[in-house]
């Protein structure tokens, strides 16, 4: 099992017959994702890497069943997009575009909400790598081959140090269920904690290693929801010791601004909810091994 | 993106804001005239910087002659001023803004800021505004008034009344108030805004409000659709190297260690830097150079990491992905070919081709330390630094 997609899961593209559409969608498809089709508007009713083209996504859910939507729509229309894969009944969505205004995700979060919970999409990133079930699916711009298919789930904001923490796994034949990327935004789709929750509910998920950085509260959340509710061992590492309060580095939500956003501050609030920390960026590997042998 | 005082006050004043009569002066003998034409006896002239606590830096001066505005504009202008904000370098003062002087009964704290945890704009403000609100956020930081928006329906204007009767406004005060926090939220919300801070809002002796200073910041990603703030940009007060960074798609940030850093990714960046301080090293720089490090990107970066006359080793740590480990190493190999590079390079490349990569860096006749794993690489680097030094 995996947490949100496999090998099953029907996907589309949104900003398919662009450039770097075009290109990471062959790439899922060489990886073995069942991608059915995509969007790009006008182009409806045209093939594109011998798949269907649809003008909306209402079109494409309606004739290819899709469930799933990777966006590579670029930044000022992505807001859009979204949106439009959430009306359209998409159960899953991977955000690619980086750059999107935040006020733009500020209503598209609360365009979401209008929904039930039950029938809400749930949507990963803005700016991040993608989502990827080891040697079933991948929707996303990872490269495939760095992963090994296993029991831990990895969540995080960056997608290099996502990549870093995986073939540090992989070269102790350790493996990944799922690997979701939420994005280094400040306002970002879904949280540790969401992700937390289904990796919670995942029989072959044993392990949960999560990547956080600097600024924003999703951190704290996610160590009150794993002291509260799980069970299964969860890991985490905070990126960014050395950045300076106030300035951002890099991810424009890697930005100290409130107490508690600091990367020793986060360390404190994980390790106080039971959270096992990984100290060093080099020990993803050994800690996953230490923390799987445990159980 | 950063405005100056005088540039958030003429757009917040558009949405309604009442402000001080004032103008901009570039030299002494405008200032003085500035200040004649304004009228009255007395005046403030303010240093125009991208920073807060401009007054305990002595960048704002009040003055009650014509003289005393050109002799403060004088000892202002071309003058670098060091707040607690700047750094050591500060920042410097281009331009003055003369403002007519206000008779200041109390002063609020408001703001609005884009806040991570409800996802909402948020209205912030304490009946205690001026010099102290950091102090007062952590010693009663129940005192602050803290009130999310709903986005499909804005700023209500019941909410407005409720700030501004907590605030403890007189009842003919409210309706300016009202206004106020209007106009914060609409300009806000209508210029992409990610920071509007009015410290103090002012009651006047006479009872009337007035926006003592105002700032603002801006997504630098909603730039596209706001043409009128982009041209606000004033690029003397920005660090020219970061500046020269992000023209070229770059994210640098400038810090005070000695390893210089070029990583692809944020995430793997801060971590990398992390891992250097680890190993009792300290990073002289952030630096994504984003997911692609093409050749062009490699020299870019080696360009901005060497024109920091602190760096005496180079750190490279790139997580190939699509693009290939032995692409990048061909690009890192003509980077240094181009570039006279007189530090230590240590290299780590990891990802798809990682030993083909390794190959051609090994093979080639440049000099560089080549390193497998991310703590070995931060261990080198560290070490080369120090063994530079001695």
């Amino acid at each position: 099992m995996s947490i949100w997609l496999n090998e099953k899961t029907p996907v589309i593209v949104q900003g398919y017959t662009g450039r770097i559409g075009t290109f990471h969608a062959q790439e899922m498809i060489e990886y073995g994702t069942n991608l059915v089709g995509g969007v790009t508007p006008g182009k409806g009713g045209s093939q594109h890497l011998d798949l269907p083209v649809y003008n909306t996504v209402k079109e494409a859910v309606t004739d290819s069943g899709a469930e799933a939507s990777v966006v590579f729509v670029p930044p000022p229309f992505a807001a859009d997009a979204i949106m439009e894969a959430a009306d359209a009944g998409i159960k899953f969505c991977v955000c690619v575009t980086d750059g999107i205004p935040a006020q733009d995700m500020m209503r598209v979060k609360r365009y979401m909400r209008r929904y039930k919970k039950e029938e809400r999409m749930c949507l990963t990133g803005p700016n991040c790598a993608g989502t990827i079930s080891p040697g079933r699916a991948m929707m996303g711009i990872m490269p495939g081959h760095i992963y090994m298919q296993g029991n831990v789930g990895l969540i995080g904001r960056s997608g290099t140090l996502g990549y870093e923490a995986a073939s540090q796994m992989k070269a102790r034949e350790i493996g990944i269920s799922t690997s979701v990327g939420i994005g280094g935004d400040p306002i970002n789709g879904s949280s540790f904690r969401d992700h937390l929750e289904k990796f919670e509910e995942d029989p072959d998920t044993d392990l949960v290693v999560m990547i956080g950085e600097i600024g924003g509260p999703q951190e704290a959340a996610a160590a009150e929801f794993a002291r509260d509710h799980m069970k299964k061992p969860v890991l985490a590492y905070i990126a960014g010791l050395t950045a300076p309060k106030g300035r951002t580095m890099g991810h424009a939500g890697a930005i100290v601004t409130t107490a508690g956003e600091s990367a020793a501050e986060k360390v404190e609030i994980l390790k106080e909810a039971g959270v096992g920390i990984i100290t060093r960026p080099s020990e993803f590997g050994v800690a996953a091994e230490e923390a799987l042998g445990k159980l | 993106m950063d405005i100056h005082e005088y540039q958030a006050k003429t757009l917040l004043a558009e949405f309604g804001m009442p402000i001080a009569r004032g103008g901009i002066a570039y030299s002494p003998e405008q200032a003085a005239y500035r200040a004649m034409e304004l009228g009255g006896e007395n005046w403030v002239v303010k240093a125009q910087i991208h920073s807060g606590a401009r007054g305990k830096a002595g960048g704002i001066k009040f003055c009650s002659s014509d003289e005393e505005v050109r002799a403060a504009a004088d000892e202002l202008l071309g003058k670098r001023l060091v707040t607690n904000q700047t750094g050591p370098q500060g920042k410097l003062v281009g331009r003055l803004y003369i403002e007519t002087s206000t008779d200041i009964d109390r002063e609020i704290y408001l703001a609005f800021v884009l806040d991570r945890t409800t996802e909402r704009i948020m209205c912030v403000a304490s009946a205690s505004g001026g010099m102290d609100i950091e102090e007062i956020a952590k010693t009663e930081p129940d005192s602050i008034i803290r009130v999310p928006i709903e986005p499909a329906v804005g700023l209500r204007e019941f909410q407005a009344r409720e700030v501004a009767f907590a605030l403890g406004l007189e009842a003919g005060q409210i309706n300016e108030a009202v206004t106020v926090l209007k106009a914060c939220y609409r300009a806000f919300r209508d210029l992409d805004a990610t920071m509007v801070e009015i410290n103090p809002l002012v009651v006047t002796k006479d009872g009337r409000l007035i926006a003592l200073d105002a700032k603002m910041g801006f997504d630098d990603n909603a730039l596209f659709r706001r043409q009128q703030i982009s041209e606000l940009r004033d690029k003397s007060q920005e660090d020219p190297r970061e500046m020269n960074a992000a023209d070229r798609g770059l994210s640098y940030v400038g810090l005070d260690g000695n390893i210089g850093c070029i990583i692809n990714g944020a995430g793997l960046a801060m971590a990398t830097m992390d891992m250097i301080k680890h190993v009792d090293g300290e990073p002289a720089n952030f630096l994504d150079i984003g997911g692609g490090a093409s050749p062009e990107r490699v020299i870019k970066a080696f360009n901005l990491v060497l024109s920091d006359d602190s760096v005496e080793a180079i750190l490279v740590n790139i997580f190939a992905g699509i693009n290939r480990c032995d692409w990048v190493a061909e690009g890192v190999i003509q980077a240094m070919e181009k570039l006279d590079v007189n530090v230590p390079v240590i290299i780590r490349l990891s990802g798809t081709n990682e030993e083909k990569g390794r190959q051609i860096l090994e093979n080639s006749s440049i000099d560089l330390i080549t390193a497998e794993t991310l703590a070995e690489a931060a261990e080198k680097a560290v070490a080369a630094a120090r063994s530079k030094r001695a």
